[in-house]
């Protein structure tokens, strides 16, 4: 089999051409490895090999972002390369961010996987560890042994287009995209590990860093109800009788959207739950209980409130993801503010 | 002291036979006296026995308890205490445990909220009952029963063949014993006066409507948050009365062997002193959770530790309960680690949990349940197909015409525990 054909990028420091004084070379290539190149190669051990280098200039290309882009992209292209890897910046601020963008323009353009490293505070990390593979490294290039060590394998698995496993497992910083891996101990040995060390003020990782939350304010309260549209949108799974669209029981993957103009009342012959996650005896028995569509319609006649939307949504809460939930609850509002709708009763299980 | 000798008495094989016995590692089961205990119920109409050993291309569906047989040797009161016998406290004394094999018990009761186990293949590694020796009860019931009374039914059943396979075991002489010893609170100061205090705080199902554990009989979300001796769960005090998603529901056999409890056990006295459990529930109404987790930090405060774990079972409404005592306990100066799983969607990205505080800095999670597995044909079914583009983690398509199942973890028994039974993880 033939080897792995990698490009490889650097800035001015690592390719020896001076430090800051010499930031604004503007991107050349030269052919095979070049500087940490030499590091990475070896550890390829014959599988892989660096084809070409490109070395630029931080400043350059910070300041002349879309032209270095496009200008790399070229000499990258004419490689016809299987791989490309960028840094390690350490902590290079300019130099991280370097590698961020350009990893990430060479694998939206050039379709090829990528990889960078760089320390976890360099500003780069956080601008791109969600767009591209980046291996964490220490904050100098004292570590350079330590990054190579965590390049080079990720590297020859990302170019043979092997499973990636748990950022853990493969070194890259956490992506947000969560995968599972077994662990060497079990949960609860974990657990009892992490609380001894919380007791004894020693560092521990946890395994899922909290989640900042998007919260929503509620809109002004309607002031005449006699006079406003309301709708119903449900997460409590009611579904026309026979769950025509196939919402599934548990992390439902779309909403359904029901017509109720004649309906007065929800029976077992006309609705159902899909909804897993609870004992659907009474929903089924009685849809009511999760929609209030009979109560409602006593409302709408005697005036209490303007009118019902002629449509109710539905979706099933249990287990879904909270983005597809996001993405049901804009394509629902849009919905709802284009048949004039000022209200919504929104209901659970 | 509260003092528990375990005696473990190991199989290997489960095997049908005229005369119910263990001999030689083997369980012996005459099928027709199981039968008899079984139709004691009225409400049952049949049911029918199998057995699933580690290896076999064997796939159990729709499961919905996983019981170990044990019986009570020595000591106050009987295994599945308030359920079975009268509810005297148990927990000392001499157990006897049939180690190596269960009780499986299968029924469409809900449909959409039973579980997978496959004895061999991809999906087998994800289960822990895969390893055991699994004696299988698919139970029907009468027509017209209601799933609620349908559940009691499986439930008791499910039990009584536990405790009638347990007695067994009982003039045995184990292959292992095990002494587990908890002191008081104050010889526990006294006996470790330099180790730090830990409790377990166990979070139980109780979200209602099949949703539900007993404790010594009780449902557990009719009861206020409590405090148990942790042997008290090795002899079957809290009972699993659940049909929710199979992957992070705790079967009784989980409670019987809680590995909390084992893994604080295995540090007490080394780097921890293990004072104790304390139950709390999982209940929907916002009342009832304020009340609850105030009652779990209220007791770790009472007890003075300097640490507890906190396990969850359920996910989505209990995630709230989690945060609030674990957020509470903090609030006491008392440092929490948390056990959940994830519900990060299919592709990962999504966030995994319904609720979240700063303060949750220590958390182990049992993986995302939302992970997408295949699960090959298996040779033999025991049970029924029948349920498998319904179960929560299927979808329309699950079960594809070659008997491939594609669906997420979440189908899978005991998958994603979040006891920590198990090894995975996710980052």
């Amino acid at each position: 089999m033939s080897k792995i054909r990698i490009v490889h990028y650097i800035n001015q420091f690592f390719a020896q051409k001076g430090g800051e004084e010499m930031a604004h070379i503007p991107a050349e290539k030269v052919a095979g490895k070049v500087g940490p190149g030499m590091a990475l190669e070896e550890a390829f051990k014959g599988e892989a090999e660096i084809v070409a280098t490109i070395i630029c200039g931080d400043s350059y290309f910070n300041e002349n972002l879309e032209k270095a882009q496009k200008e790399i992209i070229e000499m990258i292209k004419e490689e016809k390369p299987d791989m490309f890897i960028a840094g390690p910046a350490f902590n290079a601020g300019r130099y991280g961010v370097a590698c961020g963008t350009i990893a990430e323009a060479v694998k939206n353009e050039l379709n090829i996987p990528v990889l960078t490293g760089m320390y976890i505070e360099n500003p780069g990390a956080d601008m791109f560890k969600s767009k591209v593979y980046i291996c964490p490294t220490k904050n100098s290039a004292a570590g350079m042994k330590d990054a190579v060590s965590k390049m080079a394998p990720l590297a020859l698995k990302l170019a043979k287009g092997e499973a990636i496993g748990a950022s853990c497992e493969d070194n890259y910083m956490p992506n947000g995209i969560r995968k599972n891996f077994f662990d060497v101990k079990r949960g609860s040995a974990r657990a009892v590990d992490m609380l001894l060390a919380k007791l004894a003020d020693k560092p521990f990782e946890t395994e899922y860093p909290m989640p900042s939350f998007d919260r929503v304010a509620p809109h002004a309260a309607i002031k005449d109800l006699s006079k406003a549209k309301i709708a119903f949108v449900t997460s409590g799974g009611i579904v026309a009788k026979g769950n025509p669209d196939h919402i599934e029981s548990s992390n439902a993957s779309h909403f359904g959207k029901y017509c109720i103009e004649g309906i007065n009342d929800f029976t077992p012959e006309n609705s159902e739950t899909a909804h897993g996650g609870y004992d659907p005896v009474y929903a089924n028995a009685d849809a009511d209980r999760v929609i209030p569509l009979d109560v409602m319609r006593e409302f709408v006649a005697d005036g209490t409130v303007g009118a019902l939307h002629e449509y109710y949504y539905s979706t099933v809460g249990n287990g879904t993801a909270v983005a597809s939930a996001k993405k049901f609850g804009e394509a629902i509002a849009e919905d709802l503010k284009a048949a004039g709708v000022d209200g919504v009763i929104l209901t659970s299980t | 002291m509260k003092r528990l000798e375990l005696g473990y008495v190991n199989i290997k094989d489960v095997q049908f036979a005229d005369k119910s016995e263990v001999r030689d590692g083997v369980l012996y089961v005459n099928q027709e006296e199981i039968k008899a205990i079984v139709m004691e119920d009225e409400t049952i109409k049949n049911v029918s026995f199998d057995i699933a050993r580690p290896g076999e291309s064997v796939r159990i569906t729709p499961v919905k308890d996983v019981i170990e047989p044990r019986v009570k040797v020595e000591g106050p009161g009987g295994v599945f205490p308030g359920m079975l016998c009268k509810p005297e406290t148990v927990g000392s004394g001499r157990t006897h445990v049939l180690r190596g094999c269960a009780v499986v018990t299968a029924g469409k009761i809900v449909g959409f909220q039973e579980g997978i186990i496959d004895m061999t293949g991809p999906g087998a590694k994800y289960t822990p009952f895969s390893k055991l020796n699994n004696f299988v009860m698919v139970i029907e019931p009468v027509d017209g029963l209601k799933q609620h009374e349908y559940e009691h039914a499986v439930r008791m059943a499910g039990f009584k063949v536990a405790a009638k396979l347990g007695e067994l075991a009982k003039e045995l002489t184990p292959d292992e014993v095990k002494v587990f010893e908890t002191p008081n609170v104050k010889e526990g100061i006294e006996m470790y006066p330099n180790l730090p205090r830990v409790a377990y705080v166990q979070m139980l199902q109780s979200q209602g409507l099949l949703h539900d554990t007993y404790v010594y009989g009780v449902d557990a979300k009719r009861s206020l948050s409590s405090m148990i001796f942790p042997t008290e769960t090795m002899d079957c005090a809290i009972v699993s009365g659940n049909c929710v998603s199979a992957c992070d529901k705790n079967t009784t056999y989980h409670h019987q062997n809680n590995p909390v409890v084992a893994d604080l056990f295995e540090q007490h006295g080394k780097t921890l002193n293990f004072v104790g459990v304390i139950i709390t529930n999982e209940n929907v109404y916002l009342a009832d959770k304020q009340r609850s987790s105030d009652w779990a930090a209220k007791l770790a405060e009472l007890l003075g530790v300097d640490g507890v774990i906190v396990s969850q079972e359920g996910f989505g409404n209990p995630d709230t309960d989690l945060i609030m005592n674990c957020v509470k306990i903090e609030k006491k100066g008392i440092k929490t680690t948390i056990i959940t799983d994830e519900y990060a969607g299919q592709d990962g990205k999504s966030q995994s949990l319904a609720d979240a505080d700063p303060l949750a800095t220590a958390v182990v999670t049992g993986g995302n349940a939302n992970e997408v597995i295949t699960l090959p044909k298996m040779d033999k079914v025991i049970g029924t197909l029948d349920y498998v583009d319904k179960i929560a983690g299927g979808h329309a398509g699950s079960l594809a015409a070659d008997g491939t199942i594609t669906a997420e973890l979440q189908v899978i028994t005991g998958a994603t525990n979040e006891l920590g039974f198990n090894c995975l993880s996710a980052r």
